[in-house]
């Protein structure tokens, strides 16, 4: 996989906000069929770099190419059939309903195509997302979870009909878990690598460092602004890393079956320090 | 399709069929029955007032001039319908689509359903750009023995409204955020200074420039005339035309700015024409008919809880609603205390004022934004 040419890739990247600089010369490349796991503490830049990657953010220096092409050349709509974004937190100001808001991904990327096809596709990325139940509620009133499987939803649909436009593309997903539980936490991980597996090059950040460890072909490790580690994820973590970035004294297991590498939070004891 | 990695059972894709046909049935019937109160109330609005005459013969009257022998068209009741209250009517339907429509665009650009174009201002500033042009205007084109010619009043009103849109928005929008509490606070201040320069004006005022002045911080279609008319409807009508563009990227911005971006919406210029089309709008009805408050929120906010806030739909049926709402709040202003008539706006106010604080009763939350 490390030999395709990549979809998106950063080369140098600053970012300055109010004096600080949150992200110094960072550099990555996402490959087709790669999924990619940013991890990190608290503060480390790594929803900067994300953003960054997607062009919400413009760097204070260095060059983000998206399919050979300088990002910030590339026309907003041509840029939504090439990747697809899933922030954090999406609050609504009006009440839609969630077909409404997953709608909102096919409506301006998919505008070349049949509103048949528009609407099926709508239908198939509710079912995909398992929100389809949730059809005809209104998103403002969803709980947490439920919302960020609809954005989910959104997003696949985004991706689907941008598919008939753009041959390359990348998806982008800013802590998509962090109010799932865990059946759902693993079905939408699951269908990021399925997403990756068609060719799609995946960037995910994540706080659970064992799913990292699970679903990461490639992991990147974020600490204050720089990418200190990263690579393929068992050669990548250690318990040095761990100690220095994560400021947990905390070794690395392997799970018996297929030799993945895992954490136990179980052994930690308050520091005597 | 390799996505579905869970196939939509049967009692899902039936749910998601029974959502789409019951969507769609909301739609048919809000549009329908929309159309046909705003017909009704036009033609009673026609025959009702100081003459009244019957509805009956206010459609035979139109009938003939449209499709008819328009020599045949002699007495007083033609001449009443086509000359007086003809023109006000037409007049009550544009002002007050372009006042609904300008509050459906100004909620979704701040992304609040509080924003109203009278509420936070923007009303105001036309009108004081509109009174500074009547008081000034008459002062220093008197000596040129030049009569204000109607055209400048629009121009100065549209002027009015777009610093105000623009301050308000700078004022309230902080790295692409808008904070509502500042927009509604920054509003008053920005009316309420808008106000007293209006005052002040009419203290240099003479007698008959006082009259103009009282009659625009009131609202009155009173003053509707064909020339007025040919001055207001090619402003209006092509806005009314060109807002369903926009109705996509308001969808989008309902998402937040960054997700818009993401979504390929062209978030800068969506928001820069929004701006300018309340302006235009909100300039040309009051540069028309004066300050007219409250269309612009009740009647987005009517129009969302019977058919959802897909600005699809909801920009031309607010332009729909917001015309039968101004049609029949005239209707009110002419009968209530006939033969004198009351100032429109406080007729809207009257209605639109309550409705305002049962919003704010139902959604307490919605300041916090």
């Amino acid at each position: 996989m490390a030999d395709l040419a990549p979809i998106a890739s950063g080369h140098g990247l600053r970012f300055v906000a109010g004096g600080r600089t949150l992200v110094a010369g960072a550099s990555l490349a996402l490959r087709p069929g790669s999924t990619t796991i940013l991890i990190g503490p608290n503060g480390a830049g790594k929803s900067t770099l994300l953003k960054l990657m997607t062009g919400e953010l413009k760097p204070a220096g260095g060059e983000i190419l998206l399919d050979g092409a300088a990002l910030h050349t590339i026309p907003a709509w041509r840029l939504a059939c090439q990747r697809a974004v899933m922030a954090q937190h999406a609050k609504l100001a009006f009440p839609f309903t969630v077909y409404e808001v997953v709608r909102l991904g096919v409506d301006g990327v998919g505008r070349a195509l049949p509103r048949q096809r528009r609407e099926t596709l709508v239908g198939e990325c509710l079912a995909a997302a398992g929100v389809v139940e949730l059809v005809g509620r209104n998103y403002q009133t969803l709980s947490g979870g439920e919302q960020q499987r609809v954005q989910f939803a959104r997003v696949l649909c985004q991706l689907e009909a941008g598919r008939s436009v753009a041959e390359s593309q990348a998806l982008f997903l800013d802590e998509p878990i962090a109010s799932l539980d865990l059946c759902h936490q693993l079905a939408l991980l699951d269908m990021a690598r399925g997403i990756a597996a068609r060719g799609v090059a995946v960037l995910v950040v994540l706080h659970d460092i064992n799913l990292a460890l699970t679903y990461a072909d490639r992991l990147v490790v974020m600490d204050r602004g720089e990418i200190v580690a990263q690579g393929e994820p068992s050669a990548t973590l250690d318990d040095a890393l761990l100690r220095n970035v994560f400021k947990v004294d905390l070794s690395l297991s392997r799970a018996p079956a297929a030799g993945l590498p895992f954490l136990l939070p179980q052994q930690h004891r308050p520091s005597a320090a | 399709m390799t996505l579905a990695a869970r196939p939509a059972g049967t009692m899902a894709a039936s749910s998601l069929a029974s959502f789409a046909a019951s969507r769609r049935r909301q739609a048919v019937l809000a549009v329908a029955s929309v159309t046909l109160l705003c017909l009704l109330l036009t033609i009673v609005a026609i025959g009702q007032g100081a003459f009244t005459i019957a509805p009956g013969r206010v459609a035979e009257i139109l009938g003939t001039r449209l499709f008819g022998d328009a020599a045949e068209l002699q007495g007083r009741d033609a001449l009443v319908v086509l000359n007086i209250r003809l023109p006000r009517v037409l007049l009550g339907l544009l002002v007050g689509a372009a006042l609904a429509v300008s509050g459906a665009l100004m909620q979704g650009l701040f992304r609040n359903p509080l924003a109203d174009p009278g509420l936070v201002g923007v009303s105001a500033g036309a009108g004081l750009a509109a009174a500074t042009t009547i008081v000034l205007g008459d002062r220093f084109l008197a000596s040129a023995a030049m009569k204000l010619p109607f055209a400048v009043l629009p121009l100065g009103a549209f002027c009015g409204g777009l610093v105000s849109t623009l301050t308000l928005y700078l004022i309230a929008t902080r790295q692409g955020r808008t904070s509502v509490a500042t927009m509604l606070l920054a509003g008053v201040a920005l009316g309420a200074l808008a106000a007293s320069l209006t005052g002040l004006l009419a203290f240099l005022s003479d007698d008959r420039q006082l009259r103009d002045l009282t009659f625009w911080s009131m609202g009155s279609l009173g003053g509707a005339s064909w020339t007025k008319l040919v001055v207001i409807a090619p402003i209006v009508l092509p806005l009314l035309v060109a807002v369903p563009l926009l109705a996509r990227g308001l969808n989008g911005l309902m998402l937040g700015e960054a997700e818009a971006y993401h979504l390929g919406i062209p978030v800068q210029r969506i928001k820069a024409l929004a701006i300018l089309l309340v302006a235009v709008s909100v300039g040309a009805s009051v540069a028309a008919a004066g300050v007219i408050g409250f269309v612009g929120i009740v009647v987005p906010h009517l129009i969302r809880l019977a058919i959802g806030p897909d600005h699809r739909l909801l920009l031309p049926l607010s332009a729909l609603g917001g015309a039968t709402l101004l049609v029949g709040a005239d209707i009110v202003a002419r009968l209530i205390v006939a033969p004198a008539e009351l100032p429109i706006g406080i007729v809207t106010a009257a209605i639109g004022a309550p409705f305002f604080l049962w919003l704010l009763l139902r959604r307490a939350s919605t300041l916090d934004g």
